[in-house]
């Protein structure tokens, strides 16, 4: 009895060593593939992702990196990323400095993408969001210094709408104009022509991530003026005009 | 007898090119190697030439707009992240896994996959430098990288081994452009020839460890209508990736029957090449019955079941 166990209990050791030894080993491979993952889901701001991209978190998951989107965009823009890039490998993106996005009337590249990880429900290039032109230095934005560049005004494919150019009084003059380009993220598709054809010697305007470029207010504010509009009248009482910032909400 | 063992042990295949020809004892190796270099530049000829047959990379490709294929694994992984793919990316999982469980599972390893090109120029190497010593990890961690690259998926919400895994880097990289792929490809490589002998494709690969579960199911596999034929000459053993499949069919242990049943061949058929005796031939794993063609003496034949 003792000497048929005693081998068995041997090997049963050497197995179970085994065993744990692969499994610490796949373990921490596994670590380290996940803290990598995790790291590559914060999209570094230069990189643009195609039109109807999902939100940065379900686009790592549901992008197959086939490179269809690549494949069929007719300016070639896209790139898939190259594993030494600071984000997920072998997933699109554009540059928008080196070549912007053309913003296709027909979007080939998200019907090209067989997971959806292009949004197929974005039928209109306009309402796109691939990040958010910010005129990020006021110091060097030559409309700033007073000339009248507004070359990020009418390559705008929303001129107008996305871009418009608000007057200021130039106070160093005194007696001329500032045309200060200003951007609505509710009309900015984020497509880059701005920041291609910035003419200053690093873009001042640039497209960013619509995460990096966005504020958000805390969700019980409430904007009186707004508020005013859609009630039809005023909130408060008639009488009541005392100037207010905000509001806190009410539940209607 | 004892010369001829002696001559093959040293070189495998010598005894089959005496007796079939050169070009009969490499037929299936030729084969192989057209269908991997094939498929590489069918996807090549679009960026270079602007012939598009295939666009995309072995994730998914689109063929002449109309056939899609799906890497099944990467939906997989895509699925545990929650996400549910297109229809046409379904479509692709479907011709995918419905292909393969005719011809094999790990027909992708052998047949298609670009690094297999790479790991077989490793051992090719390593046989001719005559490097003896490979590192010990047993075959089934391949299966514990893949339950590994699933958790990783499931718990980072994210296709995470896309971001390293060598198989879609390589293939990508030749299609889309290389970067610092060609230093994870050279790992591997490196891997293969110095550390491990079969190392990544043998031993590591999730990929090859996920065809292999279809392969359990699959239709076409290497039967052995002769193999009382065998004359130990063990080429067969020397030149296998996955040797440990071959013994139960071909010893007939536990009364296993004459075809190779087990789920990690790859139908690679570089065992009928070799084999001076044609123990080996391409069948389906209903092949249960050897060959009366061949004169049987005293040995059972009756498979079970």
């Amino acid at each position: 009895m003792d000497n048929e166990n005693k081998p068995s209990a041997a090997a049963r050791r050497q197995f179970l060593a085994d065993t744990a030894r692969m499994a610490c080993g796949v373990g921490l491979l596994g670590l380290g593939v996940g803290l990598y993952a995790r790291h590559a889901k914060a999209l570094p701001p230069a990189a643009i992702r195609p039109p109807g991209a999902l939100p940065e978190t379900e686009f790592s998951a549901a992008c197959i990196r086939c490179g269809l989107c690549v494949r069929d965009c007719p300016f070639d823009i896209l790139h898939l990323a190259k594993p030494e890039e600071p984000m997920s490998t072998g997933t699109p993106y554009f540059v928008a400095r080196q070549l912007p996005c053309e913003m296709c009337e027909d979007i080939p590249c998200v019907k090209a993408c067989p997971t959806g990880a292009l949004d197929h429900s974005l039928k209109d290039i306009n309402k796109s969001k691939m990040g958010l032109a910010v005129l990020v230095d006021q110091e060097t934005c030559l409309n700033f210094l007073g000339l009248r560049c507004d070359i990020c005004y009418r390559v705008c494919p929303v001129i107008d709408k996305a871009i418009t150019l608000d007057r200021q009084v130039n106070v160093r003059t005194g007696r001329h104009t500032h045309f200060i380009p200003v951007v609505h993220s509710d009309h900015c598709t984020g497509c880059g022509k701005c920041e291609k054809a910035c003419p200053t010697e690093v873009a001042s305007i640039k497209v960013f991530p619509l995460y990096m470029a966005k504020g958000q207010l805390s969700s019980h504010y409430r904007l009186g003026w707004v508020e005013k509009e859609k009630a039809g009248g005023s909130l408060g009482s008639a009488g009541c005009r005392a100037p207010v910032q905000h509001a806190r909400g009410h539940e209607i | 007898m004892n010369a001829t063992l002696k001559t093959s042990a040293t070189r495998p295949g010598v005894e089959a090119i005496a007796a079939k020809g050169w070009l009969a004892a490499h037929k299936w190796l030729f084969l192989r190697r057209s269908s991997q270099v094939g498929i590489l530049l069918l996807f090549l000829v679009g960026p270079w030439f602007g012939i598009w047959i295939v666009k995309g990379n072995l994730n998914f490709s689109y063929t002449l707009n109309f056939l899609p294929l799906t890497d099944p694994y990467v939906i997989l992984q895509s699925l545990l992240a929650r996400q549910v793919p297109e229809k046409l990316a379904l479509i692709g999982v479907t011709i995918v896994v419905l292909f393969y469980l005719l011809v094999g599972g790990r027909a992708y390893c052998s047949w298609v996959c670009p690094v297999n090109l790479l790991t077989d120029f490793a051992y090719w190497l390593r046989v001719r430098l005559g490097l003896k010593g490979s590192a010990h990890i047993s075959r089934p961690t391949r299966y514990w990288m893949l339950g590994m690259t699933l958790v990783a998926a499931a718990v980072t919400g994210s296709i995470a081994w896309e971001m390293v895994n060598p198989v879609s880097m390589m293939h990508r990289g030749l299609i889309f452009g290389l970067g610092l792929a060609w230093a994870v490809l050279l790992a591997v490589f490196l891997f293969d020839l110095f550390v491990m002998r079969h190392g990544w494709c043998g031993h590591l690969c999730p990929v090859g460890a996920f065809y292999s579960l279809i392969g359990r199911y699959t239709l076409t596999r290497i039967k052995l209508p002769a193999r009382e034929a065998c004359n130990d000459c063990m080429d067969c053993f020397a030149v296998c990736p996955e040797p440990q499949v071959i013994r139960p069919a071909l010893k007939a242990i536990d009364g296993t029957p004459p075809v190779i049943l087990e789920s990690n061949c790859t139908n690679c058929g570089r065992c009928i090449d070799v084999c001076s005796k044609d123990v080996f031939a391409f069948g389906t794993r209903f092949n249960k019955v050897v060959n009366s063609v061949e004169p049987v003496t005293g040995v059972p034949q009756a498979a079970p079941k």
